[in-house]
Order: C-alpha cells, then structure tokens, then sequence
C-alpha cells in the first residue's frame, strides 16, 4: 500500500512540522517515508507545503500531482489546490480560515473542520496543524493515533516534550471533529 | 558483508551529505552559505570540530575552493558545497585543482538560474558538471543521487572515486533531493583499497624528496603530455567506474531516461504507464560523468525509443543521443526550473502515453 498527503498553507501553521510528525509516524510503523517540503522565502506568511508519502515498498516520486488526501489550512491554498485531489480522494480543509461556499468538486470529498477554533478552545492556536493530524489520521485510518505520539518525541525538541500531552488532545479533537 | 545493522535515520538529502563526508573520513570542510544547500556547511560548523575536523566559513566561494586545494594538497579529504552562482565562481578553483591533479569533493545542489535565478530545483547545470565547468579542458567525476540514501552513499563513493583517480568528483543533485527527508541506513565507510598519497606537498626537511604540487606546465611538450595522460585517466574511468540503474527495461517498447529528482518522479509515471499495460522501462545514470554510454548501446539494439526528461531544456539528452544506436529515437521532454515548474508523475506520464508507440 502507498499512502500520499499533501499538506498548505501558509508559513508558521506548522505545515511542516504535520509533515514531519506523519513521517515520523510512518516510520515507527515499519514503513519507508519520503517528505518534500517547499516553501517560501519568508519566515512567517509565505506559502508552506509538504507532500508525505510512505509504502511498505518504493515510495517513488516525492512529488504527487493529484493527491489522494490534501489538508488544506488556508484560503490560498484551497482555491489553489483542492480541485487537484484525485477522483475518490479527501480534502479535509480548515474551515475557520477558508470559504468553501458556492465549491463544487465532484468525486471528492470534502472535511470541513474549524482547525484554528478548536486549537483554540484546546488552549492555542499553534496546535491547529495538531487538529490536522489528527482529522487526517480519523478520515483514512492510514496511521494509529499511538504512531502519532510516538512520533512527537521525535519530531519536536526535547525542550518542547512537556506539551506533547495537549498536542495529543489537539490531534483527538480533531479526529473527533472529522468524524462528524 | 557487513555484520552491524545501522539503525534507519529520518534526515534531509543535505544533512546525508554532510554526514557521510565525516563516516567517509573528510575531517576539512570549507564554504559559503547559499540556498538550497546550506544545510550542509551547518551540519558541518556543529559535528566537524566534534569529531577533530576544521570547519571554516570561507569570506567567499572562491575562497572557500582555494581552501580546498591547499588542504588537497597536504593530503587530507575535504569537501566543500555550494549551488549555482556559488559553484560558478568556484569553477577557477577546480580548474587548478584538476591542473595539479588533486582530489577534493565538490557538491551542488543546484538552483535555478542564470545569474541568481532561483531557488527552485533545476537540472540546468548538467553541461556545467560534466563538461569541466572551468578553463582548460577537463573533466571532473560527477555522480548524481536520487534518494537520501545515495546522497549518503554516493558522496562516500565520490571521496573514494577522487582519491583513486586524483581529480575533483562532484555530486551533483538539487533542491528536491538535498530538502527532501527520507528514511536511510548510515552505512559504513565501504573499504576501498587506496594508493598512499605519495605526491603530497612536501619539504626537503631531513633528505626527504620534494614533492611540489602545480598547474603550471612550462616545459617542451610538458601540458601537452600532461592532457593525454588527463586523456586516458578518462578513458579508465569510463572503463571501470559507469553506474547506472535500469528499472523494466526487459521488454520496454519506450525506455525513459532521467537522472536524481526526475528519475523518482518518472518511476511512478512508468508504474503508472505499466498498469495501464504499456511495456515502459527506465535508464537513469548514476555517474554523469562518465557517462553510462555502453548500457545506453545496448539498450538501443533492441529497444528503439527512448525519452529523455530533463528540469532543463535539453542536456542530458546530447549524452543519450551519442550513446544510442543510430536509428534509434530520441524524444524530449523538460520543464526549466523555476518556481512552479516540477513536474508531477501524471504530467510525465501523458508524455510518455504520447511517445508510445507498441510494435505490432
């Protein structure tokens, strides 16, 4: 089984470190993992997008062109990128920040879900690329959620491990909310 | 062979780099910061003072490369890296290294361009590599990896490779394959029987013979003889030292042909190509120099359509049409780099439902 993601949105939503942690998760299951990140120039507010893929086997082309999942965090990214996922794919999209009315993309389906309103009701909206993770991992069962923790102690910094018990909240409440 | 099983790490192409430069026993390191290879020169300011190696942010390029034929010159391995505009300032440098015959890795993540370009990946400096780059006629080892593994590994090669035939050896990749992060095996440094370094710089300390290291050739016939020897050394090179991958080319009726980033994108595309029941294989040259002329003649006796695709508008592809049989086709397809210019394994893939053609 091949699984691919692709991640936007603009710089410090944490795009990539929701990569990283996916990766990172693929690993910890066995699998081999390729993470192409591309991003702006800028520190803050640029665009930042990532493409996750992992297999049991050849992960092949690091750059994917019609996504089976796309987590869209922005409205510049939704109008950009979601008529590319593929017939049968998922588009989970943060609906705090993107309008989604009056779009119609037939054969896919798309995940609303208030990313930025539910960091912030977890206690900060930092965690809302934590929300994202955790909706992708409810919509596809690609990944457990215990990868996913697993992986948090390898994808931040150990000074930053004393939050990993809230960043796991953020990724269950947005696997809750994706689930409807 | 090797009985330790090196546990899997999660790194980026560029940090690959650098740590296969310390495993391969490279202990100087000397550059200048520049996007998309950065990483390199900062993986290295941390880990190569830890393990005894000098680390030094160089005032410029060319500096930088002047460091590295003075360290080559005293006999250790050193490496140094830089991109586009940086790598054509070191051209000078190399030059003279491979006038004094000195090995020394150089790598290039490559970024758009002319002039400051992009940053954005690109495959445009393909003639630039494995033409020389610099004055003089020469040509310098170039591998091109399309994983983080290979960036690992082929950067091991590179320092054994240039040691062994004593000239520059570039790797040779860009922004896709230096950011991108993948899981790799930290092999060891693979045990290559070398020569002793016996023309180092040396004195005429204690009755010691002096050994000078130059590029300059004054005498009667001197540079002349220095290029046939040059001359030949390419020749063993091409002899011995080819490397190439092929993926299904048993039966293809189109065999693509792409090298580091593009060859990953074409893969899927072929995968896609075959479960749609087209015979399509793939021939992805691993050293550009020498180029794999031989594996490319072969193929071609039977298989009479190829397709080269390049982040360029077309290098690679005089290398494949001067080793292909000669009724043998040749078709194109690039994207110049820049950004939004990388192409997708479905857009490869029409282009291959494009050439195709099935014999009856």
């Amino acid at each position: 089984m091949r699984y691919d993601v692709f991640f936007a949105g603009y710089g410090g939503q944490g795009v990539l470190l929701a990569g990283n942690l996916l990766s990172y998760a693929a690993i910890h299951e066995g699998k081999n993992v390729s993470f192409f990140p591309a991003y702006g120039v800028e520190k803050r507010g640029g665009a930042a997008m990532c493409t996750v893929v992992f297999a049991d086997g050849d992960t092949g082309s690091p750059v994917v062109g019609n996504p089976s999942v796309s987590i869209l965090l922005n409205q510049l990214s939704f109008d950009k990128y979601a008529a590319k996922v593929k017939q049968g794919g998922v588009c989970i999209v943060n609906s705090s920040l993107v309008d989604t009315a009056g779009v119609e993309l037939p054969g896919i389906e798309i995940v609303l879900v208030p990313m930025n309103q539910i960091a912030l009701d977890m206690g900060d909206v930092r965690m809302v690329n934590m929300v994202a993770c955790g909706a992708y991992i409810e919509k596809t069962g690609a990944l457990k959620g215990s990868s996913l923790e697993a992986a948090l102690k390898k994808a931040l910094p150990e000074r930053n491990h004393k939050l990993i018990p809230a960043n796991v909240k953020a990724m269950e409440a947005g696997a809750l909310a994706a689930r409807g | 062979m090797q009985a330790i099983t090196a546990e899997k790490i999660f790194v980026k192409g560029n940090e690959a780099v650098a740590m296969a430069a310390i495993e391969a026993g490279c202990r100087c390191y000397f550059g200048y910061p520049i996007t998309p290879q950065s990483d390199i020169p900062e993986y290295l300011s941390r880990e190569l003072p830890a393990v005894g190696g000098e680390f030094i942010q160089a005032e410029s390029e060319i500096g930088a490369i002047n460091m590295v034929l003075g360290a080559s010159a005293t006999g250790v391995r050193v490496m140094t890296s830089s991109s586009g505009p940086g790598i054509s300032l070191k051209q000078e440098g190399i030059s003279y290294m491979a006038g004094s015959e000195l090995p020394g890795v150089i790598v290039d993540i490559m970024r758009a361009g002319p002039g400051l370009g992009g940053i954005d990946a690109s495959q445009a400096d393909y003639f630039q590599a494995t033409r020389g780059g610099g004055h003089g006629g020469y040509r310098i080892i170039v591998l091109a990896p399309a994983s983080v593994q290979e960036m690992y590994d082929l950067t091991m090669l590179a320092f054994d490779l240039s040691d062994l035939y004593r000239m520059p050896a570039m790797v040779l990749a860009d922004s896709v394959i230096g950011q991108m992060k993948e899981s790799v095996t930290p092999n060891p440094r693979p045990q290559t029987l070398l020569p002793p370094k016996e023309w180092v710089v040396r004195g005429r300390l204690a009755g010691e013979p002096q050994n000078v290291v130059k590029s300059l050739y004054l005498g009667d016939g001197e540079m002349e003889a220095f290029h046939w020897k040059m001359h030949a050394r390419y020749q063993e090179l091409a002899d011995r030292e080819c490397r190439w991958e092929e993926v299904q080319t048993a039966d293809a009726e189109l065999i693509v042909t792409a090298f580091g980033s593009t060859s990953r994108i074409a893969k899927t595309a072929i995968a896609m190509a075959r479960e749609a029941g087209m015979k399509v294989g793939l021939i992805r040259p691993v050293t550009l120099f020498p180029f794999p002329k031989k594996a490319y003649a072969q193929l071609s006796e039977r298989c009479k359509l190829f397709l080269a695709i390049e982040l360029s508008t077309g290098q690679m592809i005089d290398d494949v049409r001067l080793s292909v049989a000669r009724d043998a086709d040749v078709a194109f397809y690039g994207r110049p780099p820049g950004a939004g210019s990388l192409p997708t394994p479905e857009e490869l893939f029409e282009q291959i439902k494009k050439n195709y053609r099935a014999s009856a």
